[in-house]
């Protein structure tokens, strides 16, 4: 109970849970973006209206998570203001400039381009509405880009010096703190990861009316889509995550030590699985491969790296009974885990994609397999914040290697000093009622969106009458000029209409 | 004190008063729907006219937001905890209004519930904001951290920021009003009551504006820059008349005209604060003398001077504005010309 009179532990509770329910629905729209865009250029090739009814299940399931990750992301931006206030005082002149470039450069452009796509089918030509998935998945990469250059400041911290009174952090370059070392492989490695869920949202999607034997244009179409995006992003994957974790051996030792449950110094093995016996400062683990991990890092079996009780020794911030390393090692080898996973999802992805027909595709355990398929990359994302959030501990901006001289911040010297505890609670409840109602209606909606599939998503009937005989208009004369025109003509009407 | 300094207050509530015109109206439409919208046909209605919009309006927020924490960071990290519960409050209204409005047009047998938080989520917000911008305007008690020492959210509803708060959710209702009467199909029966509305919040906002104003006047009496006299009359008298104005524009069922001016007096009151405010972010005192939670004044103002992040970081983020804001006009040129005119009745 002591624990619920804590602000700083409260303070803590409340930013995972919101950012954690953020971060289920920001993998699907950075991944099912891509996968719309992807499907809008096939249509604007094509001319298929199969392929145009795909689009619009897609806009709507989008649309529909978009919606989520607008509104727990609000929250997000203002809770370092209204939750760590004193945190913001410190790294203000580092940290707010990229949650402003965000708002600036990619919010605006995901917003309203979103608004065009969902709404806007035949307002504007063909060409116009292919560009603007383009861009409503490119705004959404770019606002991951900054996000990610803010969050990697504080792993990482470079180009900025304690200020003359010790109270904050300055900048001293912009470009060495956006570019710190740990941006672009924490970029890279974040979406890659987002993209496979993507990718694999739309496999499992159609792995369901492969089961149902309906909708065969979809399965056809996405499990290939689907397929080829998540194999490349999932290659891509592994080179960024090796580069991740080089990053964190040479940035943030602690870390590292955590990750592999390591506390005496010495080379570091490589375990599939494993429990740290916190009390006897051991791993327990079935199969460990001496030095492999000192391997993976350096390229040297026998690179020696401290371990925690070294590590406290020298830094009296750092309490190794405090540390969560059990929490820390079970997320980074539960990721690694679902690494494996996913190779294997992969695989069987691509024996009912480009294999004969019959095969993978009919058996019932494989369209299983690919219907909850997009679990894995879930939890491995997940998993992987929380290997690179606690592992962090017990620090908000962690002295790494890269920080400057005093550039480090306690998190329990982060929060805000004048909310009480009570309020903490208060509004931590609050949130839940509220995350979990929309979360439910998400649920709720997805699920008739995904029931009643492509075919059926034509709303009002004259839409598809004047999209039909557009496209017939197109392909008779094969000049898509011919189309804006009656659009235009469409818009005086309306113009006319408004005065 | 420096240049980049000043430049970036100004910034701000630039980006403010984009937010108050822009999110206003589809936060007064979202107010105004039990009330106008009486049909499923009027709400579907009302919904496309904001749907393809209200999200970048939003962001103006976010950027107001983002910006103040990079080029204040003082002010950001004070005002924000210290008015902890209420910005909880807008939060959530926030987040139900979006989900609302995204869910409710594919979810017809939840389609009172969607209805009933649409309202409340825009409601929350429409109000508070006046409150707090009262409240940074009175004073809050606050120790030399700059962290505020009054009683949680009661400390802040004062006789003075509760008259701020209804004189912003009137100007919200004005600019909802005449959104939705220059949006909807004529003939519409929500058409004739949004512009037959429209008229009362002009005289309610004319009303509360001097209420407000006396009121600061004579009782709060902040201190103001004497050099800014002549701007605040220019933005008072602005005001006034752009809502003088539209009196008539609304008597000649001007509708566009008439959204243009309500507007414009928004754009003029957030310039007035600006302006009454300067140099200053947040006001440290007792607040409002005849608030039932008076606090000793305590703490020091949060100044420019003593807000601002170094030149450097503010140079780099005038920089990315110059490329960004530009951007960023030319998305809404985009989407308001692609929306433009009414919205068609059997789309
Ligand atoms: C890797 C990507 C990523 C990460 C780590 C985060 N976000 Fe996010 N965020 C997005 C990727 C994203 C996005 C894909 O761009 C979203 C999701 C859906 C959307 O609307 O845009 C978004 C939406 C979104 C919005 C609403 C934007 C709008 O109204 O259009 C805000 C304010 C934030 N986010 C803020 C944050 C903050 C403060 C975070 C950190 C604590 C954060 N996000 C983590
Ligand atoms: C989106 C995926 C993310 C997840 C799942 C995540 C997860 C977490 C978790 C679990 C904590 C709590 C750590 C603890 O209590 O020990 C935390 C804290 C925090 N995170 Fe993240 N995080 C994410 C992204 C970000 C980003 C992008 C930023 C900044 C730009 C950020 C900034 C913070 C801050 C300021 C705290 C509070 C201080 C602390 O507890 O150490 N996080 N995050
Ligand atoms: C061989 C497999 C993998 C390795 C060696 C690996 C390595 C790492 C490391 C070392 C970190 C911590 C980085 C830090 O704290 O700075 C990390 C974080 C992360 N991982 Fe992995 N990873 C692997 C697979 C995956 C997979 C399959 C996914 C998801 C599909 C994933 C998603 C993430 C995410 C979202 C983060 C947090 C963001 C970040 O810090 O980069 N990882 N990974």
């Amino acid at each position: 109970m002591e624990l619920f009179a804590d602000a700083a532990f409260l303070a803590r509770l409340q930013f995972t849970f919101v950012v954690i329910v953020h971060f289920i629905f920001v993998p699907l729209s950075i991944g099912m973006g891509l996968i719309m865009a992807i499907n809008e250029t096939r249509y604007y090739k094509s001319r298929d209206p199969k392929d145009a009814a795909i689009t619009k299940f897609w806009a709507k399931i989008f649309t529909t998570t978009f919606a989520i990750g607008v509104a727990t992301g609000i929250t997000m931006e203002f809770s370092f203001g209204t939750n760590w206030a004193d945190y913001s005082r410190f790294v203000a002149d580092i940290f707010g400039a990229p949650l402003a470039a965000e708002a600036l450069l990619a919010f605006f452009l995901e917003s309203v381009f979103l608004g065009i796509v969902l709404l806007g089918r035949n307002k504007v030509s063909p060409k116009f509405y292919l560009v603007s998935t383009w861009l409503v998945w490119f705004g959404s990469c770019l606002s991951a880009l900054w996000i990610l250059i803010a969050n990697s400041w504080m792993q990482t911290p470079a180009g900025a010096e304690l200020s003359a009174d010790g109270t904050k952090a300055v900048m001293t370059d912009f470009l060495a703190a956006a570019f710190n070392p740990s941006t672009l492989a924490r970029y890279s490695h974040t979406v890659l990861a987002v993209l496979v869920v993507g990718g694999f949202t739309a496999i499992a999607i159609a792995a369901y009316y492969l089961r149902k034997d309906k909708h065969n244009h979809f399965v056809e179409k996405m499990i290939k889509t689907g397929t080829v995006v998540a194999l490349v992003s999932t290659c891509c994957l592994l080179v960024s995550a090796h580069s991740s974790a080089v990053v964190v051996a040479e940035q943030q030792p602690a870390k590292l030590a955590m990750m592999e449950g390591h506390y005496e110094e010495g080379t570091l093995p490589l375990y599939a699985v494993g429990w740290v016996d916190t009390e006897e400062e051991e791993v327990i683990a079935p199969l460990s491969l001496p030095g492999f991990t000192s391997f993976l890092a350096t390229g040297d079996f026998e690179a020696e790296y401290p371990g925690l009780n070294d590590i406290a020794e020298e830094n009296s911030d750092i309490v190794v009974e405090e540390l969560p390393v059990q929490a820390v090692f079970q997320n980074y080898h539960l990721m690694v885990a679902m690494f494996g996973l996913i190779c294997v999802v992969l695989l069987v992805a691509l024996f009912a994609a480009f294999g004969k027909k019959g095969g993978a595709r009919k058996n019932k355990w494989a369209q299983r397999l690919l219907m909850i398929s997009p679990l894995f990359p879930m939890l491995a994302i997940m998993a992987g914040w929380l290997t690179a959030e606690l592992g962090r501990q017990p620090y908000v901006v962690y002295p790494s290697t890269s920080a400057g001289e005093g550039i480090e911040l306690l998190t329990n010297n982060a929060i805000s000093q004048s909310v009480t505890p009570a309020e903490l609670i208060l509004t931590l409840l609050l949130f839940a009622v509220v995350y979990v109602f929309i979360v439910f209606a998400y649920a709720r909606l997805i699920r008739r969106f995904v029931k009643e599939g492509p075919e059926e998503v034509s709303e009002p009937e004259e839409e598809v009458t004047v999209n039909e005989a557009a496209e017939t208009v197109v392909e008779a004369t094969g000049d898509v000029a011919v189309l804006e025109g009656s659009q235009n003509s469409a818009a005086t009407t309306e113009e006319r209409q408004g005065e | 004190m420096t240049v980049l300094g000043i430049i970036w207050f100004c910034l701000i509530f630039v980006l403010i008063a984009g937010y108050f015109v822009l999110d206003g109206f589809d936060l007064g439409a979202g107010v105004l729907s039990p009330f106008v919208a009486k049909t499923d046909e009027e709400h579907a209605i009302l919904h496309r006219s904001i749907g393809p919009v209200w999200d970048g309006n939003e962001v103006w927020l976010l950027t107001a937001g983002g910006a103040l924490f990079a080029a204040f960071g003082a002010a950001y990290a004070t005002t924000f905890s210290g008015f902890y519960l209420a910005i909880m409050l807008v939060l959530i209204g926030l987040i139900i209004r979006a989900i609302s409005l995204e869910f409710g047009a594919h979810d017809p047998a939840w389609k009172k519930t969607w209805r009933i938080l649409f309202f409340v989520g825009s409601l929350l917000p429409a109000l508070l904001f006046g409150v707090a911008v009262g409240n940074v305007y009175a004073g809050i008690p606050m120790d030399a951290n700059g962290d505020y020492i009054g009683i949680p959210l009661i400390g802040l509803v004062t006789p003075f920021t509760l008259l701020t708060g209804l004189l912003g959710l009137s100007l919200f209702l004005l600019l909802g009003a005449s959104w939705l009467a220059l949006k909807s199909p004529v003939g519409l029966a929500m058409q004739k009551r949004a512009s037959d509305i429209r008229l009362a919040f002009v005289v309610i906002s004319l009303l509360l504006f001097f209420a407000v104003s006396a009121y600061g006047h004579f009782i709060i009496q902040p201190e103001m820059d004497p050099a800014l006299n002549i701007l605040r009359w220019i933005f008072a008298g602005a005001f006034v008349a752009a809502l003088l104005v539209a009196v008539w524009s609304d008597s000649r069922k001007q509708d566009l005209l008439t959204f243009l001016l309500a507007c414009a007096a928004a754009v003029s009151l957030v310039g007035l604060w600006a302006a009454s405010m300067f140099p200053n972010f947040v006001v440290a005192g007792a607040g409002d003398p005849l608030s039932l939670f008076a606090t000793a004044a305590s703490g020091e103002n949060i100044t420019i001077a003593t807000a601002a992040s170094s030149d450097l970081t503010l140079a780099w983020m005038l920089g990315i504005t110059c490329v960004g804001m530009p951007l960023v006009l030319i998305y809404h040129v985009i989407s308001y010309r692609v929306f433009r005119g009414r919205v068609e009745q059997q789309d």
